[in-house]
């Protein structure tokens, strides 16, 4: 089911590519990212709220060096999966309405940046996961260098080679967790324990890997170079899902692999990420363009991610993983917007808007709600994850919530302002009027429908998506588990579910 | 001598001795039919000799090892290299089959010297004996020389092979002066007897360093270590691009093959001495190649300078010296041979497109992938192979030659290497970039269609480079089972 999942993509990029004309090649790519969201949804009818591996495949790859394919998924790469699985369709959609030159090879470069970030999320042996890491790269360093913007090259070279060398020395720690442990296999070497200088050395060379491509204020700088020449549904894949293998690879291996040097640099990593809070939110109020505010938005968002993993409690760590999504889908559908309105007016200038609502109403009110899901309005997306996390936050550090805190005020005051200067105001530029510039298409609402309705969902049952997050992370060694505080997140109404919530997590411990 | 012994496991050597019955042959063939275009004829006797060669080597494959007549062994190992290099060889014959006019007239001379070559890699991964490998070292050394001048009327041919002549012959005498020390320190010049006599105590020990020094100089020019390695660029970019990729991973793959040999069977009890100056150049080798492939602007020179830093990647494994580190090596060899030719079949596809025989500038490639998308889409995975980026075949090569290493304890030798790793990756991306996000020239003069100039043995070439640096990336498991370390 996982290998399905994983490789129908690349299948879908072969058909693509041989594929005779370019409306065909449209239907197939979209079609491919549909089925493979389809098989992805697959997941949720048999899923077990339980900390272990599910749907776990694992054959030999290179037996002599104990090697194997090993994927599965957990209560931590579910929705990060689903995620992926959701956006790319959409970023599909996206280009087959804008791109023009060479569409076959941009649509198989989507497709297979899906399959390799999927095999990201679902790879339990090491040099799986590395393999699909680095691959990764590669789609999404051409998506940019030939689709970009005028700076593109630059942009690329810059995107590959930084987070290329970050993960240079991950081939090496994961080496020398081979050759203490004897095995390349997560779960193995999570049994086994490492020895805690190894885990000291080991952790900082994978921490540096997820630090660049998170990016974690000061490893930030390619990334809004990145972000704004690649094209619209390169900056919507990079935001939504490739800024999460980042986070996802704390998750996944830092913690659980190096639990004391964990506990060791969680404060530094902690103060870098509200520093990142901070920055990227100062950064963003003093853009003029609305795509460099939306890329340095995403340095602070992603600071909350990891504040909340590194506060190490279950609340801010669930709270983290819920945020992951988030970001993926507020962030994903305000590049979606600047693009549209970008093939629009070609220009991303806020100055060269405003008072859009009298004349794109459908566009003006999506983009409120969409700024709204970013800057954390309760009832959305955006609220749940950052309230969990600065919750959690609270009881490790509360200078660092408190600081955090202020980010959040930010966020709201630089969407806001963004919000003001497009869409209220004045209309003055004759560009903008309703003649010249067209609202929403119904294939636009329609790429935008499924990011609101789940804005929507998560805000109001935010349970059932942290219902299954909830049981593998409490399973961490690291992350300790509150005894109270956890039906501070329960908002809804229904009382019997919110007792079935704690039940599994106080049997664990 | 007792004929028996003579005839004794001689087929240790059924490989070598098939392809010199082919040379014969074609040498025949070439003086029956003096004075007309028999070049077609040759290649393809050529192909068949090399096929047969490699038909021997499976034939004695998985044989237990034996050794003949102290002088040469049939272990993993040495089928493995020989396996490299059978292929380099197919793959090179191929390549010197796309119009070049100085080949085409002497067709004879060209591959018998080429197969001579073979002969001569072939039997330094086999030797087990000083002078054996003095002999093999010799027999491909010279037709190398030759072979890298075949372009007379070049000055530039003419020139690398001079320099190459010149050079070469100076570090031949390095090396047989290490070899004469060597022979003094253990009292043989049979590798086992070596380390049988000095692991005893016995022999003369001060003589070893000495001659392990001598033999480095040797061992390190062929293989183009730095500080050794200044005739490389010249001899790469003035030899005829054919010769050239096959050199670049015959000579690699032979002189590592004799190296790792002698170093790990003849001195395995001195290798805590000697594996900490081998790592010293194994770090020069890597950064010096790599620093200097960022400033060139001709691919070929860039790809020769990339032969330097993968030279020091390989000598990481010998560094580490274990039996896995052998295999890694094979390993490794054996994703060069397919990436590097692959990439000079390329050269030659453009070069031949440029209408220039014998360079190619990384800007005069802008916008190839417009121009040419299978040939640019080909450069690209070997490019990226090269820098070792997975799934690749060039990323395990290097992957299992790190592992060997980590396991052998030289964990900071490997941070080394890996960060060497992510400097090539910025001038092979460059080729990358240039092929793919730059746009060509407006030269407005109507475009050649590729397919006027390339030949269908050249895009043999590449396709098959291709299909195999991906085939062996997405498979690695079974070419590691398949390609052996020392005494396995």
């Amino acid at each position: 089911m996982l290998s399905i999942l994983t490789f129908l993509p690349i299948v879908g990029a072969i058909v693509v590519l041989l594929a005779p004309s370019d409306s065909l090649k449209k239907w197939l790519a979209f079609g491919a990212t549909v089925a493979t969201f389809v098989v992805s949804l697959l997941l949720l009818p048999g899923w077990q709220e339980i900390p272990d591996m599910q749907f776990v495949e694992r054959y030999a790859w290179m037996p002599d060096l104990n090697i194997y394919y090993h994927l599965g998924v957990d209560g931590i790469s579910l929705w990060l999966v689903l995620l992926t699985t959701l956006l790319m369709p959409i970023a599909v959609a996206f280009s087959n309405q804008h791109i023009k030159q060479n569409l076959g090879g941009y649509l198989a470069l989507m497709l297979l940046m899906e399959t390799a970030v999927l095999g990201v999320f679902l790879a339990l042996d090491l040099v799986l996961f590395y393999v699909f890491w680095e691959f990764s790269l590669i789609p999404m360093a051409f998506l940019i260098g030939k689709w970009g913007s005028q700076n593109r090259i630059y942009a690329a070279v810059k995107f590959f080679l930084y987070t290329l060398a970050g993960s240079a020395l991950m081939l090496v720690a994961i080496l020398a967790l081979y050759f203490n442990a004897g095995t390349f296999d997560l779960l193995e070497l999570q049994r086994a324990g490492l020895p805690p200088g190894l885990q000291q050395l080991a952790f900082l060379a994978f921490a540096l890997a997820f630090a660049i491509k998170v990016p974690l204020f000061p490893f930030h700088t390619w990334l809004p170079d990145a972000h704004v020449e690649a094209p619209t549904a390169g900056s919507v894949i990079l935001a939504g899902v490739l800024l999460k293998l980042g986070t996802y690879g704390f998750l996944r291996f830092a913690l659980p692999l190096f639990p004391v040097a964990v506990a060791n640099y969680a404060t530094l990593i902690s103060i870098l990420a509200v520093v990142g809070i901070l920055y990227g939110a100062l950064v963003a109020l003093a853009q003029r363009d609305l795509k460099s505010l939306v890329a340095y938005s995403s340095v602070a968002h992603m600071g909350f991610v990891v504040l909340g993993i590194f506060a190490l409690n279950e609340q801010a760590v669930s709270g983290a993983v819920l945020q992951m999504v988030n970001h993926g889908l507020s962030t994903g559908a305000l590049f979606l917007m600047v693009g549209m309105l970008y093939e629009r007016r070609h220009t991303r200038l806020m100055k060269d808007y405003g008072g859009l609502w009298a004349s794109v109403p459908i566009f003006s009110f999506f983009f409120l709600v969409v700024a709204m899901s970013s800057a954390g309005l309760p009832g959305l997306n955006g609220f749940i994850g950052e309230f969990a996390i600065l919750l959690g936050t609270f009881k490790s550090s509360p200078i660092l919530a408190v600081l955090g805190t202020a980010g959040v005020i930010l966020a709201a005051w630089y969407l806001l302002h963004a919000f003001r200067q497009v869409v209220q105001g004045a209309l003055t530029n004759p560009a903008n009027l309703k003649e010249n510039l067209p609202d929403l298409n119904w294939k636009e609402i329609g790429q935008l429908v499924p990011l609101v309705l789940l804005f929507f969902a998560i805000g109001l049952a935010p349970n059932f998506f942290l219902d299954k997050i909830n049981p593998s992370v409490a399973a961490l060694e690291v992350v300790q588990t509150p005894a109270v505080g956890h039906e501070l997140l329960v908002d809804s109404s229904d009382q019997s579910k919110q007792d079935s919530d704690i039940n599994p997590l106080t049997t664990i411990y | 001598m007792d004929t028996a012994l003579l005839f004794d496991n001689a087929i240790v050597l059924l490989p070598e001795i098939a392809l010199a019955v082919g040379v014969m042959v074609l040498m025949m063939v070439d003086i029956g039919r003096r004075g007309q275009d028999d070049s077609a004829l040759l290649a393809s006797l050529s192909v068949a000799i090399l096929l047969l060669g490699i038909g021997a080597s499976v034939l004695i494959w998985g044989r237990p090892p034996v050794e003949y007549l102290d002088g040469a062994v049939s272990d993993g190992f040495a089928l493995s290299v020989r396996l490299v290099i059978l292929i380099a060889g197919v793959l090179g014959v191929f390549l010197s089959r796309n119009r070049f006019p100085a080949i085409e007239r002497q067709g004879g001379a060209f591959y018998s010297l080429y197969l001579l070559a073979i002969i001569g890699m072939m039997l330094m991964g086999t030797a087990t004996n000083l002078i054996v490998l003095f002999i093999a070292l010799e027999i491909f050394s010279l037709a190398l020389y030759i072979l890298s001048g075949f372009y007379r009327d070049s000055p530039r041919s003419i020139e690398a092979a001079m320099k190459y002549f010149l050079l070469g012959a100076f570090a031949s005498t390095f090396f047989v002066y290490g070899s004469a020390l060597l022979y003094g320190a253990g009292g043989s010049a049979h590798y086992a007897r070596i380390h049988e006599t000095l692991a005893t105590g016995g022999g003369n020990p001060s003589l070893v360093f000495p001659g392990i020094a001598l033999l480095l100089v040797g061992f390190g020019f062929k293989v183009s270590l730095v500080p050794f390695h200044m005739w490389t660029p010249d001899v790469y970019q003035g030899a005829p691009t054919p010769v050239t990729a096959f050199m670049s991973v015959g000579t690699k793959a032979a002189a590592f093959a004799g190296f790792f040999r002698l170093m790990m069977t003849a001195l395995p009890s001195f290798h805590d001495q000697w594996a900490t100056p081998l790592a010293i150049l194994a770090v020069l080798t890597m950064t010096v190649g790599n620093l200097t492939a960022l400033r060139q602007s001709s691919v070929k020179r860039m790809l020769a300078y990339s032969g330097i830093a993968h030279a020091g990647n390989i000598l990481i494994a010998l560094v580490a010296g274990t039996g896995a580190a052998s295999s890694a090596a094979a390993f490794y060899l054996f994703a060069y041979a397919f990436m590097n030719i692959g990439a000079f079949a390329v050269i030659i596809a453009f070069e031949k497109h440029a209408g220039d025989d014998n360079d190619l500038e990384q800007s005069s490639l802008a916008g190839a992938s417009e121009r040419f998308p299978a040939l640019a889409a080909a450069m690209a995975i070997f490019m990226l192979s090269l820098s070792g980026i997975p799934p690749l075949a060039g990323f395990f090569g290097k992957f299992l030659v790190f592992k060997a290493a980590v396991e052998a304890g030289w964990a900071w030798l490997v941070v080394i290497g890996v960060l060497n790793s992510a400097i090539s990756a910025y001038y092979y991306l460059r080729v990358v970039v240039a092929m793919y996000f730059q746009q060509p020239e407006e030269t407005g003069e109507e475009e050649v269609p590729l397919a006027a100039t390339a030949t269908r043995s050249s895009l043999f070439v590449v396709t098959v480079s291709a299909v195999a640096v991906v085939v062996i990336g997405l498979q690695p498991g079974l070419w590691a089972d398949l390609l052996r370390g020392l005494g396995q």
